[in-house]
């Protein structure tokens, strides 16, 4: 009789196909009733084999990869290569070309963002967030498409400053958009910041404390949310974050709720850098002088010009000639936390081991402590508030 | 404190196990051997004048051919009390190429471990749960490793999963529309 | 020449044939209302989220409905193995006819129905608790996980927030004297306001939650909420079969409304303050009347679920039982008191 009452848990697989799993995650639940009991993250469904690929190319051509990680921030990952190869050569880009790519991380910022509000909005049920967000990101969107043609996957810094200069047409639009989103982001706060079932979903869910939360080896702000102010853009300054003012909001409780608001808050401040950017943008070159040295030539020289054409044929086949040996470790603040790039150099023109340092894999990897012993709702948003971008995790 | 005299420092109390301090782009890595690894890095993590609290990456490098041992771990320390930042080398050979864990010093180098074994076949010991993390559980081999070619034509000794798959379009085929 | 016919079949004959005409009617004109109800649903959430919804079949898209009924039509009907083939086959049967049933009973304008019962409320309670086994017969044959947890789901809720509800229009019970549909409206039309929504607020706001509950639509929709369990309880079902459960959620839906424009907001007649002041408004047919305040009331639907995030699932039960119930009896212990006393 006691056998036929035995009960044991329900194993649940929210598979790699599931609406709320921001990509393809795998996670085996086993659930008693409503409660989670345990919980196991399945990862490698959109491995790639970047780090592999790298190996292989020279550091010119590893960096299209490199936008394919974080798929939704591109121009942030760009950079955060840019800048590793950058210290790792020696290499100063100019003031002009910072500015730029500060502006265009900040954008990308907040296009991650929104998506984020967006999704993590609609996966608790407020659907009409998910369409305002993008009415918003289509925006932005268009603003990179004005700028270097493509909308997702942009290849535009390069190693040394940027591909192309900034028309006077963009800025203007660009600052078009910074005075207009302020409110809209009031717009979403009405929709979900006071509303009583927002808050009892979001309040009291996923606590982690800060000494756990950086023994985890969280960043960003899934970690400022439990109040710890590590931001890589303040602790280790890059590009024109130095010459900027922005605050870096923090949270307290550390749940869901708490990293809620200080994504909010990063929007406003974005937008702040945005405008300085814009306001304080040197005029001069966009690429470092030594550029030949590392990067391709302009095209026009190439055809006209001897010397350019050389650099450009060494460039394409060993890439650059003059990597110095030695191996550094550089890291940006992409939108999910802090992306790290190691890179071993032989003194050949390619990497010979660049390794990728991804938050959403430390954050993933962070989910069985966040969800057992809460109900199987709060897994969605324990998902949701951790940002999670399988590109990124799985490389 | 520098990251320099953290690393002299730790040479003079482990003294046959720091072989090297290397120093480059104003980063110091400190070069160790793997036999008192965790005490090291326990002594990294606790001690209040460095208190590395966070353990930012965790990776390994394979030097076939360029250097022996073969394989380097390397841990990248950062202390967001202090604001230094330490990288910590250790060297594992091909025969046993196995070094102790830290998980239980940082849980966050529970998965870090994982693709370390994945992509390169080093053992933890003391690791909870070591098994393949980013490619699929029955695979074979150890792909970041030098000696692992970047495309493959293995034919039949390609991974199951693939054959499977191939065999698979080869029979929809027949119900396309010619 | 109805007198005619009527002597000429016999009555009894006669009333079995005006019952049929109405059932027809009802049927069809419901059945009309259902399908664009989802065509309306979606343009109203569209515009309401800075889109245009459906604008391609037909002109703005009207004839959407149509194009998806024949899709449904026509599709696969698929059965998942291991399923429990007889029940998996008759349980969204189950859960349409319920609700379809509880049509028969409602007033649509004076001397309008299919069905004057003396317990037509009750009858309308009774059947939306049949549909509960709809659900829970959904959940359990279609051998998922994840449909049976929506039906485990589904189930409890709509059984903790019928007791809610029912508890509630006991106060409007109370007050009407009767629990037939046709009285309660014309109980209302003894106070100035004409809707016994404003002595019994309590019981409408405890109603109106109910009655998302009920129909699990947002912010109760978690049973077949998209982000987290795909569609619930029927997750599995295809074609017809799908179509069916989503004709009963949308019939559910209307029939809540009727019941509360009936028992709150005065049925198919307007507040005789109003009536008095602009003696046109009398020759107003009750039929529309009654309509615009149904439509009204869908749009409510429709409003609620655009704007509001969907409750977490002890939090909705914990709703339902720890301050839905206690403030319906309180309201039935308030009513029964001034009634007593006036």
């Amino acid at each position: 009789m006691k056998d036929a009452l035995r009960h044991r848990e329900l194993t649940l697989n929210m598979g790699p196909q599931h609406p709320a799993t921001h990509g393809v995650l795998r996670l085996v639940l086993e659930i008693d009733g409503e409660t989670v009991v345990k919980c196991t993250p399945y990862v490698g469904y959109l491995h790639r084999g970047t780090e592999k690929l790298c190996e292989h190319r020279t550091y010119l051509s590893a960096l299209p990869l490199m936008d394919r990680l974080d798929y939704i921030s591109s121009m942030a990952n760009d950079v955060g290569y840019c800048v590793a190869v950058e210290r790792l050569f020696g290499i100063e880009p100019p003031q002009r070309a910072k500015f730029i790519r500060s502006m265009v991380c900040e954008m990308t910022r907040i296009s991650s963002h929104i998506l984020w509000l967006g999704t993590h909005a609609l996966d608790i049920g407020a659907m009409t967030v998910f369409l305002y967000a993008f009415r918003e990101r289509e925006w932005i969107m268009d603003l990179f498409e004005m700028l270097c043609g493509a909308r997702l996957t942009v290849s535009y810094p390069r190693i040394g400053g940027v591909r192309n200069d900034v028309s006077q047409e963009f800025l203007d639009s660009l600052y078009d958009f910074c005075e207009e989103f302020p409110s809209r982001i009031e717009e979403y706060e009405t929709l979900i910041d006071q509303n009583r079932i927002w808050l009892q979903r979001t309040k009291g869910i996923g606590v982690i404390s800060a000494e756990e939360a950086v023994n985890w080896g969280f960043t960003g702000p899934t970690l400022r949310g439990s109040g710890v102010d590590y931001d890589v853009r303040k602790y280790f300054p890059y590009d024109a974050y130095d010459q900027v003012e922005f605050d870096v909001p923090v949270g307290k409780e550390g749940d869901v709720y708490a990293r809620y608001r200080c994504r909010m808050e990063e929007l406003r401040q974005s937008v702040r850098i945005i405008k300085q950017c814009i306001e304080k943008l040197p005029k001069g070159p966009i690429m470092a002088p030594d550029a030949p040295k590392f990067t391709l030539p302009p095209k026009d020289k190439v055809l006209k010009d001897m010397e350019a054409m050389i650099h450009h044929f060494v460039m394409l086949t060993k890439g650059p000639i003059t990597a110095p040996v030695g191996e550094i470790y550089s890291s940006v603040e992409v939108p999910k936390g802090e992306l790290g790039f190691y890179i071993v150099s032989d003194g050949s023109g390619r990497p010979y081991r660049l390794r990728l340092r991804s938050p959403s894999f430390v954050h993933v990897s962070a989910l069985p402590r966040l969800c057992v012993g809460s109900l199987v709702a709060d897994v969605i948003a324990n998902i949701g508030t951790i940002d999670v971008v399988l590109g990124e995790c799985d490389r | 404190m520098t990251p320099h005299s953290i690393a002299e420092q730790i040479r003079d109390k482990f003294p046959e196990d720091v072989l090297e301090i290397v120093e480059f782009r104003s980063q110091v890595a400190i070069v160790i051997k793997k036999e008192r690894l965790k005490e090291i890095m326990s002594l990294l993590h606790m001690h209040s004048d460095y208190s590395f609290d966070y353990l930012v990456d965790l990776c390994g490098v394979d030097y076939m051919n360029k250097k022996s041992p073969r394989f380097e771990v390397v841990y990248h320390l950062f202390s967001i009390k202090h604001r230094h930042f330490l990288r910590v080398r250790v060297q594992v050979d091909e025969d046993n190429p196995t070094v102790g864990t830290v998980t239980d010093i940082w849980k966050g180098a529970d998965w870090h471990e994982r693709e370390c074994f994945d992509m390169y076949g080093i053992r933890f010991e003391g690791h909870p749960d070591l098994r393949r993390i980013l490619m699929p559980e029955d695979w074979e081999g150890h792909p970041l490793r030098k000696d692992y070619p970047l495309k493959s034509d293995l034919g039949d000794l390609e991974w199951k999963g693939y054959r499977d798959l191939i065999e698979f379009s080869e029979k929809a085929r027949q119900y396309e529309v010619r | 020449m109805i007198d005619i016919v009527r002597l000429h079949i016999g009555e009894l004959a006669f009333n079995i044939v005006i019952i049929l005409i109405k059932t027809a009617i009802v049927f069809g004109v419901a059945m009309l209302h259902v399908a664009y109800a989802t065509y309306f649903e979606r343009k109203v959430i569209g515009h309401m989220q800075v889109r245009l919804g459906p604008m391609r079949v037909g002109y703005h898209g009207l004839l959407q409905p149509i194009a998806d009924g024949l899709k449904a039509f026509f599709k696969e009907d698929i059965i998942p193995s291991g399923a429990d083939r007889p029940v998996f086959v008759v349980a969204p049967l189950i859960a349409m006819f319920a609700t379809i049933s509880s049509l028969s009973v409602i007033p649509f304008f004076d001397g309008f129905v299919i069905a004057d019962i003396n317990v037509g409320l009750l009858f309308i309670f009774a059947m939306s608790s049949l549909g509960a086994y709809g659900i829970v017969m959904a959940g359990w044959a279609s051998n998922s996980k994840f449909s049976f947890l929506g039906g485990l789901r589904s189930s409890a809720q709509v059984v903790s927030y019928e007791i809610a509800m029912g508890l509630s229009l006991v106060g409007v019970m109370l007050m009407a004297g009767s629990l037939n549909l046709s009285e309660i409206v014309k109980a209302q039309q003894g106070y100035w306001h004409g809707m016994f929504l404003i002595p019994q607020f309590i019981a409408f706001f405890i109603f109106t939650v109910g009655m998302f509950a009920e129909t699990n639509r947002a912010p109760f929709d978690l049973p077949e909420a998209e982000s987290e369990l795909v569609a619930g309880y029927f997750v599995e079902y295809s074609g017809m079969r799908f179509a069916f459960f989503f004709l009963a959620e949308y019939v559910g839906m209307i029939v809540m409304s009727s019941i509360s424009v009936i028992c709150f907001w005065g049925g198919w007649t307007l507040p005789p303050f109003l009536v008095n002041a602009l003696p046109f408004l009398g020759e107003i047919p009750g039929i529309v009347i009654f309509m615009l305040k149904l439509y009204f009331h869908i749009f409510l639907f429709y409003w609620v679920r655009a704007t509001l995030p969907r409750y977490r699932y002890d939090q909705l039960m914990s709703l339902g039982w720890k301050v839905l119930i206690p403030l319906a009896l309180v309201n039935i212990v308030v009513t029964s008191v001034v009634k007593f006393f006036l």
